[in-house]
């Protein structure tokens, strides 16, 4: 279905991540949104606060980041789309509440504009160090979709994006911003709401003794029906059998945590997302995702007019991680260099997926500002010499 | 124009945030070119010397940050301080002349001053001192058209003063130095 | 929905709660002599008695025994995480202001790790019913010490017994501008199910404290006796003092219990007040929510 043009702002803006995030939340269809204020992200629900009162939203800030992450889901559960919005100590708070919508199967979106950590550390300063958080911080095993834009064009249309993963698959999607992205200004195209698409919810169309909850459909993902439609519903974040009830039995965990993992491994090929330049005969292949996608690119460009042979593979979807395609790509590169603004997250699934074939060259950084340019060049150059 | 990396440097009030907005608006949106703002965030950003760069290319721009600028607007002494040893050789220096004094340090800069509180003061709001700056920075610098810049402070100033400021922008368009 | 008095194929009595129960998920986890089947019993006769569409009434838990109590009921029942029963909640009623949304939790999960939620709540004056079933204990974890545990009370983690203030629960929620605060306990029926009622029908954040026996880790540990001792204590000790200040309603040990209605009283809630506001400083062009959309 195309987007509500209500909430649709059509034109060129020049407007800054944070506030192209919230706009493609509104196209999305989001009309409630729970937030706490945390720098870099809190222009997102300032934004929100302004807008909502004109397209029919409920903004409301809560007490804290645990509360807006459980109060989405609330809102969810009464037929809303709903996201929250926050960074690093914040995003920490809110990990029950990820677990939480995993196991009720409660579509919702959570953005993190990640600063430097631990801790309080760098408030207004970029990082990607949730990278690993966002994908392991529950408890237990569950899987989410995360996307990472890299400018305000694509904090709108990644935004679209997590909204429509979250409901396709009924599962939490997550906006990796980072300060960087966040705060920077650029011109930002947002198209007329009928080019627009929009996942909506997996409303049950049956009558209530036909509906079990958590019975799903065949792609793994069951339909859903909103509380005040009179199928009284149980949801629980116990382990519970298809009707929604409490059911402790080791099969029942087995059956449920294997959906739970399999609804996203499955349609893995349908959910992941990448874009590639210049991979085919490439020797070394640089792994980016979000602000690193844009300043490896000098670091790439550079050397290439060397003479070496370049590949740029950058992550859209970060989550689920594209494992096929970086197999493939070890058995024929001679090298991976990963640069992120951590001391290695995502190097590891590259690694790992590179099972020892060829070398993973990481370019890390502790966050505060991005890259040098030269630092990528330098480990491309190394890489490209030869194992 | 090839990539050009622009710092704009003042004390928090002066309008220094909205005057790297209006650059990258009329760059981006009525220009079409491609601009890239990025205010620096922080304590720095309050009252003491704030800054916002902007890069304006031909190109998509990768690097979103300005690494040596090649033009300055100063307005202020503590901005001028911190950020005009950054300058690239033979960048542009544009100070306010009456509240900045530039000292002859031998850099190779092309320097151009313009009494932008003054001009400002004569238009009845001292407010505008940075849409003056502006004005003059356009006509200097021809990093966009005269008509996307113009056209970017009509819409990026508040409701009611836009008349006001558009007056503060041609005066600063048309000054020559004396 | 039966409401005959006698199954008709087995003329067995029918239960008159049966239709508010999911009768397919008993018996209940709950051990002899615990007071929260007596009160949730109780609440199924507000229920009835008030007269609300089942259909469009919620019940959100948090984790605890009487986090439980959600999913026993034949409504839309959510049972969250512990202590978040009340954000849940939030935004369940924001989301929909048709819904009638009934927070069920214990002392331990709505006071010590959701005490932060419920003062805010409280204050925003989100229209909701909060019922807190108060066993002094938290129950499901082994009995240890709570917000609410008395003071010299002996529990797991508090061996030589409680040096810890406890909390004046109906003076905590009247201070944050709860619009309705009771308190009764697990012998008062009537009582508590008339509160409850009224808690359903009351348009704001209404509280309704309910004190019930946990022989099996509180009382065995303190030496009270059975679930039937602990009722006589409250047989005993309560004082009915409607109206009384709520600064005045601490619980001691095994002391006197003051039970009643406590406040009553108007103020708008969140939604009123966001939808008032919005109206008279955007005029038309506030737009208000609708239900659903997703």
């Amino acid at each position: 279905m195309n987007a509500d043009p209500k909430g649709v702002l059509t034109g060129a803006h020049f407007i800054d991540g944070d506030h192209a995030c919230c706009e493609g939340a509104i196209a999305a269809g989001c009309r409630f949104v729970a937030g706490y204020p945390i720098t870099p992200s809190t222009e997102v629900v300032e934004r929100i606060a302004e807008r909502f009162p004109y397209v029919g939203g409920v903004f409301i800030q809560m007490e804290d980041e645990i509360a807006s992450s459980i109060a989405i889901q609330g809102a969810v559960w009464a037929g809303k789309k709903a996201m929250t919005v926050t960074s690093g100590p914040g995003f920490s708070l809110m990990m029950e509440h990820i677990g939480l919508a995993a196991m009720t199967e409660t579509p919702c979106v959570f953005v993190n504009v990640q600063r430097a950590g631990p801790s309080t550390g760098l408030p207004t300063q970029p990082a990607q160090g949730d990278m690993m958080q966002v994908r392991w911080g529950s408890h237990g095993d569950y899987q989410i979709i995360a996307v990472v834009p890299n400018s305000p064009q694509e904090c709108f249309d990644f935004t679209i994006k997590a909204f429509n993963l979250s409901e396709q698959y009924r599962v939490p999607a997550f906006v990796m911003m980072d300060e960087c992205v966040g705060h920077m200004t650029e011109r930002v195209v947002i198209p007329p709401a009928e080019q627009i698409d929009i996942v909506p919810r997996r409303w049950f169309k049956g009558t209530p003794d036909a509906y079990e909850p958590y019975r799903a459909d065949a792609d793994l993902v069951p339909s859903m029906v909103k509380a005040g439609d009179g199928f009284n519903i149980h949801v629980t974040g116990l382990t519970h059998d298809e009707h929604g009830y409490p059911n402790m039995s080791v099969a029942a965990q087995d059956k449920l945590v294997h959906r739970l993992r399999e609804k996203i491994t499955r349609n893995v090929e349908s959910i992941v997302e990448y874009r590639e330049d210049q991979i085919e005969g490439a020797d070394v292949v640089v792994v980016t995702y979000g602000i690193t996608s844009r300043t490896a690119l000098p670091a790439i460009a550079r050397a290439r007019r060397d003479g070496l042979k370049v590949g740029h593979l950058r992550l859209v979807v970060v989550w689920p991680f594209p494992e096929q395609r970086i197999r493939e790509l070890a058995s024929r590169v001679r090298a991976f260099v990963v640069p992120e603004l951590n001391l290695g997250q995502i190097v590891l699934e590259v690694e790992r997926c590179a099972a020892g074939k060829v070398p993973v060259r990481l370019v890390g950084h502790t966050g505060g500002t991005v890259h040098q340019p030269d630092d990528i060049y330098q480990a491309i150059i190394t890489s490209g010499k030869g194992r | 124009m090839a990539r050009t990396e622009i710092k704009i440097g003042g004390f928090g009030g002066q309008g220094v945030i909205l005057s790297g907005y209006i650059i990258g608006r009329a760059a981006s949106i009525y220009d079409n070119k491609y601009a890239t703002m990025i205010q620096a965030f922080g304590p720095e950003a309050r009252g003491s010397a704030c800054s916002a760069q902007v890069i304006v290319d031909e190109e998509p721009i990768a690097y979103p940050y300005i690494t040596r600028p090649t033009m300055m607007v100063l307005m202020s002494q503590e901005a001028y301080t911190r950020f005009s040893p950054e300058l690239a050789p033979g960048g542009l220096l544009i100070t306010e002349e009456e509240l900045v004094s530039v000292r002859t340090t031998g850099q190779d800069v092309r320097h151009l001053s313009i009494p932008a509180t003054r001009i400002a003061e004569e238009l009845g709001k001292k407010m505008v001192v940075n849409i003056v700056m502006m004005g003059y920075f356009g006509a200097v610098a021809r990093v966009t058209s005269k008509e996307a810049l113009r056209k970017a402070v009509e819409v990026s100033v508040p409701k009611g003063t836009q008349e006001l400021n558009l007056k503060a922008f041609d005066r600063g368009w048309e000054y020559v130095p004396a | 929905m039966s409401e005959e008095l006698y199954d008709l194929e087995t003329s067995l009595p029918v239960n008159p709660v049966e239709r508010f129960l999911r009768m397919d998920r008993l018996p209940h986890i709950w051990c002899p002599g615990c007071g929260i089947g007596t009160t949730v019993n109780c609440f199924a006769q507000a229920l009835e008695s008030s007269g609300l569409d089942l259909r469009t009434t919620a019940i959100v838990s948090g984790i605890g025994c009487t986090g439980r109590v959600a999913g026993y009921m034949n409504l839309d029942s959510f049972h969250t995480t512990h202590g978040r029963a009340i954000p849940f909640a939030t935004g369940l009623k924001l989301a929909n202001p048709g819904l009638k949304v009934v927070v069920y939790s214990g002392d331990g999960d709505l006071s010590a790790i959701g005490g932060n939620h419920f003062i805010h709540a409280a204050r925003r004056n989100v229209d909701m019913t909060v019922v807190l079933i108060n066993n002094a204990t938290y129950g499901m974890t082994g009995g240890q010490v709570a917000p609410t545990t008395p003071m010299s009370a002996v529990a797991s983690t508090t061996p030589y017994g409680n040096f810890e203030s406890a909390f004046n629960l109906p003076a905590l929620a009247d201070s944050c501008g709860a619009v309705y605060v009771a308190r009764w306990t697990a012998f008062h029926v009537r009582h508590t199910t008339k509160a409850i009622k009224e808690a359903l029908l009351k348009k704001g954040f209404s509280f309704v404290e309910i004190l019930a026996p946990c022989p099996t880790l509180y009382s065995r540990r303190n030496k009270l006796g059975d679930g039937l001792a602990q009722m006589l204590y409250y047989q005993e000790n309560s004082e009915v003092r409607h109206g009384a200040e709520t600064k005045d309603v601490a619980l001691g040990f095994q002391g006197k219990i003051i039970v009643g209605k406590f406040v009553d009283r108007e103020r708008p809630t969140y939604h009123e007040a966001m939808d008032e506001y919005y109206t008279r400083k955007l005029g038309e062009q506030y737009v208000h929510a609708v239900v659903g959309g997703a």
